[in-house]
């Protein structure tokens, strides 16, 4: 099967509320996440997303 | 020379400049070069020259050399796989693709014309030989004129109502009025995006254009005559910039989001209602005859 979208990266503040397969990065504050969704949404060529204000998923589309 | 060589060169001549006058490069801008045009029109004297001797070969009562006109309609369909081989290659390097329907669309463009070359000859040979050049010269006229009609479709603005909308964002989503864009996450992103975003709601005059308009390859048509005339804020790698269209279930409204670099909402109107309608895409549901049936017994 081909995989059409993948979860290249998770940003969230909220250490305890996640866990599993994708690369995770732990931020302390809003700003910092901000920041490392941006660069990484252009490093990963993905798109990055807002599921919340503390969780940001990179998705490569 | 002999009784039939004026009629040959008449044909052959009013078919090759039946070609030129289909050949045009516009904002399509395909076919751009010097040696895209160099193959159509040798093509096309190639389907003038077939179309015109199959008349001095039917006087001649040589009825099985129209055969090799068979030959003409495969090499013609070559033509077609050219044309469509060679967008394909290059749709995966531009900013935002034309799609393979548009691509089929224009590959068909490019039979059917030569198939049109081959039609204008034999006519004008025909008259030429059965009349004399004046009515030769008339019947060509006509076809000229059946050209020019053959060749042109509807556009957007036949089947649309186009109006500007202002973007905007609940939460992360983009919205264009109440449709639902796409999710934008970072702050920065959004800014751009409203900075130079444009958004377009466009209303289906009638039942049969909603299912023409939500065509995927109809919607990307749209996306990529937009990019072309108004240019397009992306660049390779920065996929959170794309334009997009999307389908209001519930009445079939598309919302088209562009990211233009001449922000002109009059111009991008114009452009958008140009833009053609894809014959692949032309659906018609009210000419089902379950739905004529439904109809009467109503």
């Amino acid at each position: 099967m081909k995989m059409e979208k993948a979860v290249l990266a998770v940003i969230t503040t909220q250490r305890e509320k996640i866990g599993g397969g994708a690369p995770i990065f732990l931020c302390d504050t809003k700003e910092e996440m901000e920041k490392i969704a941006a660069n990484l949404e252009a490093i990963l060529d993905g798109i990055g997303h807002a599921l919340s204000d503390q969780l940001y998923i990179i998705v490569k589309h | 020379m002999n009784e039939y060589t004026y009629p040959i060169l008449f044909g052959v001549v009013i078919g090759t400049i039946a070609r030129l006058v289909m050949l045009r490069t516009d904002y399509r801008q395909y076919p751009t070069y010097l040696h895209g045009k160099v193959i159509h029109i040798s093509l096309g004297f190639i389907a003038a020259a077939l179309g015109t001797v199959a008349v001095p070969a039917i006087m001649e009562k040589e009825f099985t050399a129209v055969t090799f006109l068979t030959i003409a309609a495969s090499q013609f369909r070559e033509v077609r796989n050219m044309e469509r081989n060679t967008l394909t290659e290059l749709d995966a390097y531009e900013l935002v693709p034309r799609g393979n329907t548009y691509i089929e669309g224009i590959a068909v463009a490019f039979e059917g014309r030569n198939y049109l070359v081959i039609f204008t000859s034999f006519i004008a040979t025909l008259s030429f030989l059965a009349w004399n050049i004046w009515i030769a010269v008339i019947s060509s006229l006509i076809c000229f004129f059946v050209i020019r009609k053959f060749m042109s479709g509807a556009t957007l603005k036949e089947l649309v109502n186009i109006e500007y909308q202002n973007l905007h964002f609940e939460g992360a989503g983009l919205y264009i009025d109440n449709i639902y864009i796409m999710n934008i996450g970072l702050p920065q992103r959004q800014e751009e995006i409203l900075k130079y975003g444009m958004g377009f709601v466009l209303t289906p005059k009638n039942f049969n254009v909603r299912s023409t308009i939500a065509n995927l390859g109809q919607r990307q048509a749209i996306l990529h005559d937009a990019s072309v005339s108004l240019g397009v804020f992306r660049d390779s790698g920065t996929p959170a910039l794309v334009p997009l269209i999307k389908r209001d279930l519930d009445d079939g409204r598309i919302g088209v989001f562009l990211l233009p670099q001449d922000k002109d909402v009059d111009k991008a109107k114009r452009i958008i209602g140009a833009v053609p309608v894809l014959e692949n895409a032309i659906r018609m549901p009210s000419e089902s005859k379950a739905n004529k049936k439904g109809n009467k017994s109503r």
